[in-house]
């Protein structure tokens, strides 16, 4: 393979990371101000646009829809219902400056081709009070194509794997990554950086390790890029405890929102009891936010899974019983035979376009969803602040909704970094923005940052000593392997370095017995975390020992350090919040009960030159009843 | 369910400039083989099944085997992708056949205008309306907090 690397450089105003939902929206935002005040936009992607992300399977519903014009839902009452389901910890500020704008981006979306379910009417079919229903195949296309149309292909990098952030003094300064289809080491040197990296995946051992190993419910290309990226500027987590566990289709992890809110299917255990009915005692436990509905999502996670843990599984989606329901509700025959067809093809036309590994397991199953019930289970815990987690960085409020409190710093989106501005995954504390508020964050954080570069338009230093030195640790794998490889007859077995792949089983396996993951049920305690903190510190120690046969390999050997740092991060907020919180994300079982005084942000911060962390408590304001 | 690739129609995108699944797998798995010039897939264990090498390829040579860890075998599902709709055939293990086609676009490939359209607005950097705000959202004004 060889460490002969190209130095390529890149001077641009804004640079943009990632090319998912957020940076594409960042994209398009961007472009619009940029051209106004002469700023240049770049954008760089691990992968190719067209079909990188969470997004680039399809999606079958936009989750965040508020209907503000038809005076559905008002603003309010989006920030109750996150702040509700995070059990009262949620930036509602931020949560507001998504809500208020997301419907712009779904018009958007229409606009572009996006094909939205109407009903008679003309109006939006819901799924859900907040969803609605898509054709969603080429839903990422479709917004690249607009990203990449309001940039020009010119101003895009694809291919181009981002590791580590440049900084001059307390300011960003750019980025340096390297290319996976040549010798070719990148410095992306700019005034200002939008963070759109996505969360995190195969930090914790997934059920399926064999051939499965990759059917994680979240993609497993996302491996913590903006965690790390922000942990290494130096700027403020949040949030970093607050992990997500779906609960899914079995094994495919196809979904299960249409089910329970289009079809209103219940879910029964092996008895045929229902937790929700079963178990609603068990909500005042975690009152305020188990009395009031809808139930957070952790919580109706938790009552599903305290029958797993007594033997009472396995739950089941009761799919027959429900469309046979709403058949029964159609008199006329003919009409009942349509209406179950029609019904047959929304099931799986829901999986088609977002889980495509749902439909063949349910027909390599002979599962017809009219006749048979399917399994559902908790998966694995993934990072992921944009969906029900809400790990993340904090970043500042905008001026007009948090003005004059500490939730406001200058420019709406901007980490505590200087210059350094994250949406979508990688901002915190403002869950349940899905696909479509990480589009409209990333265009409000688009708009901040080419204000910012008009009022700080010198071009940040960055010393070529320390370009150098990443350089060199970055490519550091390549060199490992090849002053390695011939000492032993297998290139696998080697005691002078780890493949990427065992590093990451002895991440995984550290992390899920540790830190709460599937095999512990998900709990854990602070002599498991501790004894977890030290497992991990071998693992950094050993990550200098990485070795990579090529590119791609080069390129798993720094995705996976960046699910250390992930992991990192996490079991430290876990170990500082001395309380359970969110049940069904993690349960400590020595503080296994929620706590007043623990009504508060848990932040953490990364000091590189000391290589020091520093945990706060950060207080929660509320800008509404 | 890992992709993986028929020899028999793959022919390496020899036309192209780029192999196609190549270029559009989002975990970097597909690969020519520069002696054979057929693609396969290097880390099925890595592998998603989002299905995007499937529906790029033209020659059909990219299919999907259920992940041999858990998936029954003998079942597939093909898709047809065309500009404006996907066709997707579903053979079950006993042999049923199902098939949907679903819509994907409403527009022309390539024509989504980053404006939807819509009046971009007044241009002001200072205030908090994005661009094509607040026509987009249907609007007069920006929604804030009622105090
Ligand atoms: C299985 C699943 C189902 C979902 N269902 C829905 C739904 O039905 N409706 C809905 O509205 N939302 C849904 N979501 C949520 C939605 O997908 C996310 O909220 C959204 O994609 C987040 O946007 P993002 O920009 O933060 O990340 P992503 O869209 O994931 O984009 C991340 C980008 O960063 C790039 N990247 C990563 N690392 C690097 C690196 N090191 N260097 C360079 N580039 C890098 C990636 O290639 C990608 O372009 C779902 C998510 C998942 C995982
Ligand atoms: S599998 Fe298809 S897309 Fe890939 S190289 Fe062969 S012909 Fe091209
Ligand atoms: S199915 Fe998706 S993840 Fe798997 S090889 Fe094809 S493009 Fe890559």
């Amino acid at each position: 393979m060889g460490t002969d690397f190209e130095n390529v450089e890149v001077t641009t105003d804004l640079l943009i990371l990632g090319g998912g939902m957020s940076a594409c929206g960042a994209a398009v935002e961007a472009a619009y101000w940029a051209k106004k005040n002469n700023v240049k936009v770049t954008l760089v992607d691990k992968a190719a646009m067209d079909r990188s992300g969470a997004v680039a399977m399809g999606l079958s519903a936009i989750n965040q829809y508020v209907g503000i014009k038809d005076g559905d839902n008002t603003l309010e009452d989006y920030v109750r219902y996150v702040r509700q389901d995070l059990m009262g910890v949620t930036r509602e500020d931020l949560v507001a400056s998504i809500a208020r704008h997301v419907d712009s981006s779904v018009h958007l979306f229409e606009k572009w081709g996006l094909p939205i379910w109407t009903d008679d009417k003309g109006g939006y079919v819901h799924e859900g009070r907040w969803q609605l229903m898509i054709n969603g195949e080429s839903y990422k296309v479709l917004v690249a194509e607009a990203a990449k149309n309001a940039l020009g292909i010119d101003n895009i990098y694809e291919r181009i794997f981002i590791t580590d952030p440049l900084l001059d003094g307390d300011k960003i300064a750019g980025a340096v990554g390297f290319s996976v289809r040549e010798n070719k080491f990148y410095t992306f040197k700019a005034k200002a950086v939008i963070v759109c990296m996505g969360g995190a995946v195969h930090v914790f051992r997934p059920r399926s390790t064999g051939e499965g190993l990759g059917r994680a419910w979240y993609p497993p290309w996302n491996s913590g890029s903006s965690t790390y990226f922000t942990l290494m500027a130096g700027a403020e987590q949040t949030c970093q405890e607050v992990r997500f566990i779906p609960v899914r289709f079995k094994d495919a992890y196809g979904p299960v929102g249409a089910w329970f809110l289009l079809f209103k299917s219940r879910a029964t255990n092996a008895m045929g009891g229902e937790y929700m009915v079963e178990r609603r005692d068990e909500l005042e436990k975690w009152a305020p936010y188990g009395k009031t509905k809808p139930i957070p999502a952790n919580l109706r996670n938790w009552l599903g899974m305290l029958d797993v843990m007594e033997g009472k599984g396995p739950i089941y989606m009761r799919t027959d019983e429900a469309i046979q329901k709403i058949a029964a509700a159609e008199t006329d025959e003919k009409a009942r035979k349509k209406k179950l067809k029609h019904l047959e093809n929304e099931a799986w036309e829901d999986f088609l376009d977002m889980t495509i590994s749902q439909a063949l397991l349910w027909a390599s199953t002979n599962t017809a969803p009219e006749e048979k019930s399917s399994e559902i289970a908790a998966a694995e815990p993934y990072f992921i602040g944009s969906h029900s987690g809400a790990s993340g960085a904090w970043v500042s409020g905008p001026e007009d909704l948090a003005g004059g409190t500490p939730y406001f710093w200058g420019y709406t989106n901007m980490s505590t970094v200087k210059g350094m501005f994250c949406a979508g995954d990688a901002s915190g504390a403002s869950s349940h923005k899905f696909s479509s508020g990480s589009h409209a964050e990333g265009r409000i954080a688009a708009k901040a940052a080419v204000k910012y570069i008009v009022d700080n338009n010198a071009q940040p230093n960055v010393e070529p000593a320390k370009v150098d030195e990443l350089k060199e640790k970055i490519l550091r794998p390549l060199q490992v392997y090849e002053d390695n490889y011939k000492k032993t007859t297998d290139p696998d077995i080697n005691p002078n370095y780890i493949r990427p792949k065992m590093f990451m089983f002895r991440l995984q396996k550290i992390m899920d017995e540790y830190a709460a993951g599937v095999s512990a049920q998900f709990s854990t305690n602070r002599s498991l975390l501790d004894r977890g903190t030290e497992l991990l510190t071998f693992l950094r120690e050993d990550s200098d020992k990485l070795a990579a046969e090529d590119l791609h390999e080069l390129m798993r050997c720094h995705e996976n350090i960046q699910r250390m740092w992930q992991a990192d991060v996490h079991v430290r907020t876990i170990i500082f919040r001395e309380e359970t919180r969110w049940p069904g994300y993690y349960f400590r079982a020595d503080f296994p009960t929620i706590k007043d005084d623990w009504k508060c942000f848990a932040n953490a911060t990364y000091h590189a030159d000391k290589d020091e962390w520093e945990m706060n408590k950060r207080d929660i304001l509320s800008f509404i009843d | 369910m890992p992709s993986f690739v028929n020899p028999e129609k793959c022919d390496g995108c020899k036309a192209l400039d780029k192999t196609a699944c190549q270029h559009i797998c989002p975990n970097d798995l597909m690969l020519l083989n520069k002696e054979t010039e057929k693609a396969y897939n290097r880390e099925p264990e890595m592998c998603w099944e989002c299905y995007n090498c499937v529906k790029i390829c033209q020659p059909q040579a990219v299919e999907m085997r259920g992940y041999a860890d858990f998936v029954p075998m003998g079942a597939t599902v093909t898709p047809m992708r065309s500009t404006d709709s996907i066709m997707w055939t579903v053979k079950f293990r006993n042999g049923m056949l199902k098939r949907f086609k679903f819509p994907i676009r409403t527009t022309p490939e390539g024509k989504a205008e980053p404006n939807g359209g819509f009046d971009e607005g007044d241009g002001d950097l200072n205030s908090h309306q994005l661009c094509t705000g607040p026509v987009s959202h249907g609007l007069d004004s920006l929604t804030v907090f009622k105090k």
